[in-house]
């Protein structure tokens, strides 16, 4: 997916959410809805089930204006979590530029992060993607719990974030660490685009 | 060549205050009444507080009220090549006339005549000559007079009589005014508060306060949106304003979201790393077109709207600019004028430098070098050398620090050749090569035949690039006086960068005829060491030496002998010994006081040498036939009779 065309002056990314089910995928695209003025964003897709688990995965377009002489859009994309959707899931991670992987904090669901954490790297590595090279950053969702049910930003890194990335402790449905997490993929994407310039 | 106005250095653009009222009043009036108010104008201050836009000042307003003023604005290193220049081209005069011919002369950044004593008599000749002819001239510099180091007094006396005034540090108004005329030239709209947060801050120069509003309204720029109060404080403290905060933003009265906020940083983001490589040229093009170099190579790349492989670029121009340098500096060791072509401002046209600086270097010759003959070993030892000698070993330790320059003195045939020749091998041998060391009538003849072959600046090259200059017999350059012209700038250059230099002389410089004082007053700065002719040890020893070097032992009677007759020199013991020596070998007989006295005193018809020992002046055991000096003639026969020239190859 071409991301910073200099010929046409814009430039596009695609960020995907990406981890086990419920752990606030979604609800992050949300809390960035709500927040952007109206005429900065495209309509929210989401296809959900009926108890609102999503059964394909949520669109959100994101129309950023000009930046620098850049009309810059960002794409952010969730995959739904369950196991049984790994096909869809390959669809929507198919050209990311960039991934943040959201991680349910509780202590219980550790196996499911690291099953989905393990799931998201086979997924790349069949599309041939480095994993050592794609932006990626940790979202630590559900921090805002009591503190006996969840594990603490250190213990998470410690579990799974192998590389050393950035992470971010959040709480979605306050909006807390949503823009973070979010600010700090784009920055780490750019990036990447000023390192390897596609036309 | 004088340096251009820069037209927004004007009397209109500069702000005043209580901290330079006396210093803009004081140009304003010598503006108008050039070379009759205050003259000489010497205005001082800590960098950055507007010497040089009042300097520039004072030339735009003597040029608006007298277009036919003639007005030289220069800064004291332009002043000084000015001068070299001259002197390279042998016409001093030149120089003079320049500025003899301004009406206003405006030199800057004076501090730097600490060790330039020729400068400073310039300078003291052109302030002189100004006050007679009621012509401007106006100085500045980081420190009062009476602080730049080993200022000379009549300047400092001609200075005092002028007006001596300083520019203060800013104060918070002075800072406000200038940041609201900034704004206004740069037509760029900053809050009032924004302005006083960036005043408030105690800059200690005007540079730094304006640097400080270009970072302010880069980042507006960039935002696209007005700098808060919070974001102006952040980037004066040197941070990074990533985020504006809620009490910012009440200050706008506007309620920016998280998402605004997200937008903002997203915006530097994007300059900073999608646009980054423009940025990156842009500054390399700034930096070394700033230098004078040729930029074309990068300036194409900036007309490209998709970025290359900016990094790899900028590298490769800037490693062709360090190849640039390095072959400019080689060439500059050869030639100083050809480092002067333009190719080696052109990145790209390194294989022509490079073909520039192979035929300069094939066309070097170096300098005559120290002669193998002779030995600090090899040197007598007594009291009529001990000073001398020590004095060289001093020398060969610390070159060009504890004595610069050693003037060897002492009649003909004391050794102060070999002293000379043998300080230059060690001091060779520790350099690695490049010392220059001849005799007083190489360097005339040499310098001779560059001016006739019309390679002077090559010539000069030759001695500029050694490590250490030894001249043999100083007096003898006499009244030549291109040749002293020559020695006196080498004598600057030498002893300003701390390379050594050794003399010797039969005479003391101011017995020296036709030498000008200021070359006498040079060969006496560093340290004088007498060499006299030998007493009866020290011609012990050096024929004792010299026998057993020839016939393997030496008689205590013959050495006693040989060593009583009075001889003035070295070279003529030595001669005297070698002649009884190859005497007895004639003869076959051994050689003991009977035969050295037949040899001697009774009549004996001399035959003439096929080979002698040579110049052996001072030597103990140089072997026959070891001597290869080109330069030395032997004449120190006892009589006329037996003098035997011989010129060695």
């Amino acid at each position: 997916m071409s991301l910073v065309n200099f010929t046409t002056r814009e430039i596009t990314c695609k960020i995907v959410y990406y981890g086990p089910g419920r752990s606030g995928k979604t609800t992050n695209l949300q809390y960035i809805y709500d927040q952007v003025p109206p005429e900065r964003r495209g309509r929210m897709v989401s296809l959900a089930t009926q108890t609102d688990r999503t059964l394909f995965f949520d669109f959100l377009p994101l129309d950023l204006g000009t930046i620098s002489g850049f009309t810059t859009k960002f794409q952010l994309y969730t995959v739904p979590g369950q196991v049984y959707y790994n096909a869809t899931r390959k669809l929507v991670l198919h050209g990311a530029d960039g991934v943040v992987f959201v991680a349910d904090s509780q202590i219980r669901q550790l196996d499911e992060n690291l099953e989905s954490l393990q799931n998201l790297q086979v997924n790349l590595l069949e599309q041939r993607i480095d994993v050592r090279t794609l932006p990626l950053v940790f979202q630590y969702n559900k921090q805002g719990l009591p503190r006996e049910l969840v594990l603490p930003v250190e213990e998470l890194d410690d579990a799974m974030n192998f590389r050393g990335v950035p992470s971010f402790g959040a709480d979605a449905l306050t909006g807390n660490g949503v823009f973070e997490t979010l600010r700090s993929v784009s920055e780490l994407v750019l990036r990447k685009l000023s390192e390897e310039p596609s036309a | 060549m004088t340096a251009e106005l820069n037209p927004r250095f004007t009397f209109d653009t500069c702000v005043v205050g209580p901290s330079n009222r006396l210093a803009v009043t004081a140009c304003r009036t010598v503006s108008e009444h050039p070379g009759t108010a205050y003259n000489p104008l010497f205005i001082y201050s800590q960098t950055g507080l507007g010497k040089t836009h009042l300097l520039m000042a004072v030339g735009q307003m003597v040029r608006e009220l007298s277009p036919t003023a003639t007005v030289e604005y220069l800064t004291l290193d332009e002043f000084v090549e000015a001068y070299h220049t001259a002197v390279s081209a042998g016409t001093p005069g030149n120089f003079r006339d320049r500025f003899s011919h301004a009406d206003v002369v405006l030199l800057d950044d004076v501090q730097f005549l600490s060790h330039s004593k020729e400068m400073q008599t310039e300078l003291i000749r052109l302030a002189s000559e100004f006050q007679d002819a009621e012509r401007q001239l106006v100085l500045t510099s980081d420190r009062p007079p009476a602080d730049i180091e080993n200022l000379d007094d009549r300047l400092l006396e001609q200075l005092d009589g002028g007006l001596i005034v300083d520019i203060g540090i800013p104060e918070y108004e002075m800072r406000l005014a200038i940041l609201q005329r900034r704004a206004e030239e740069s037509e760029v709209e900053f809050s009032p508060e924004v302005l006083a947060v960036i005043a408030e801050f105690d800059v200690q120069h005007v540079r730094a306060l304006l640097g400080a509003f270009n970072r302010l309204q880069a980042f507006q720029s960039v935002n696209e949106q007005p700098l808060t109060l919070h974001q102006a404080r952040a980037l004066m403290l040197g941070e990074t304003p990533v985020a504006e905060p809620e009490a910012a933003a009440s200050e706008r009265g506007e309620a920016a979201g998280e998402f605004d906020r997200f937008l903002s940083d997203l915006k530097v983001t994007v300059t900073q790393q999608v646009e980054g490589w423009k940025t990156e040229i842009q500054d390399a093009i700034t930096e070394w077109s700033g230098r004078g170099y040729d930029t074309k190579s990068l300036e194409v790349l900036l007309g490209q709207d998709v970025p290359g492989a900016t990094d790899a670029a900028v590298g490769v121009f800037e490693e062709k600019i360090e190849r640039l340098r390095r072959l400019e500096a080689e060439i500059a060791e050869f030639d100083p004028e050809a480092a002067r072509h333009p190719i080696f401002k052109s990145p790209d046209r390194i294989a022509g430098a490079e073909q520039l600086v192979r035929e300069a270097r094939e066309k070097f010759i170096p300098p005559p070098g120290p002669s193998d003959a002779f030995s600090l070993e090899s040197f007598a030892v007594g009291e009529p050398t001990r000073m001398a000698l020590e004095a060289g070993r001093s020398v060969i330790a610390q070159p060009g620090t504890l004595y610069n320059p050693l003037l060897l003195v002492g009649p003909a045939g004391v050794g102060k050749t070999h002293l000379l020749h043998a300080i230059g091998r060690a001091l060779d041998a520790e350099a690695g090569g490049a010392v220059a060391c001849l005799a007083a009538g190489t360097f005339v003849e040499d310098l001779v035949k560059a001016i006739e072959q019309d390679r002077l600046s090559a010539w000069r090259a030759k001695y500029r690039h050694a490590s250490a200059f030894l001249l043999d017999d100083v007096h003898e350059i006499g009244a030549r006086l291109q040749t002293q012209e020559e020695l006196f700038n080498l004598f600057n250059l030498f002893i300003g960068a701390g390379r050594q230099m050794v003399f010797t002389a039969k005479v003391l410089p101011q017995e020296m005829e036709g030498l000008d004082d200021r070359l006498k007053s040079r060969l006496v700065q560093g340290l004088v060491a007498m060499i006299t002719p030998p007493d009866v040890e020290l011609r012990r020893t050096i024929v004792r030496s010299h026998l057993e070097a020839r016939v393997g032992s030496a008689e205590a009677d013959v050495v006693d002998y040989l060593a009583e007759r009075a001889t003035e020199s070295v070279r003529s013991l030595l001669n005297v010994v070698q002649r009884v020596v190859t005497g007895a070998e004639a003869m076959g007989r051994k050689l003991d006081v009977e035969s050295a006295r037949q040899l001697l005193e009774q009549a004996h018809k001399p035959e003439p040498r096929a080979s002698s020992p040579g110049r052996a002046s001072g030597g103990m055991a140089a072997p026959p036939g070891a001597l290869r000096s080109q330069e030395k003639i032997v004449w120190d026969w006892p009589n006329m009779a037996e003098r035997v020239i011989e010129e060695l190859s």
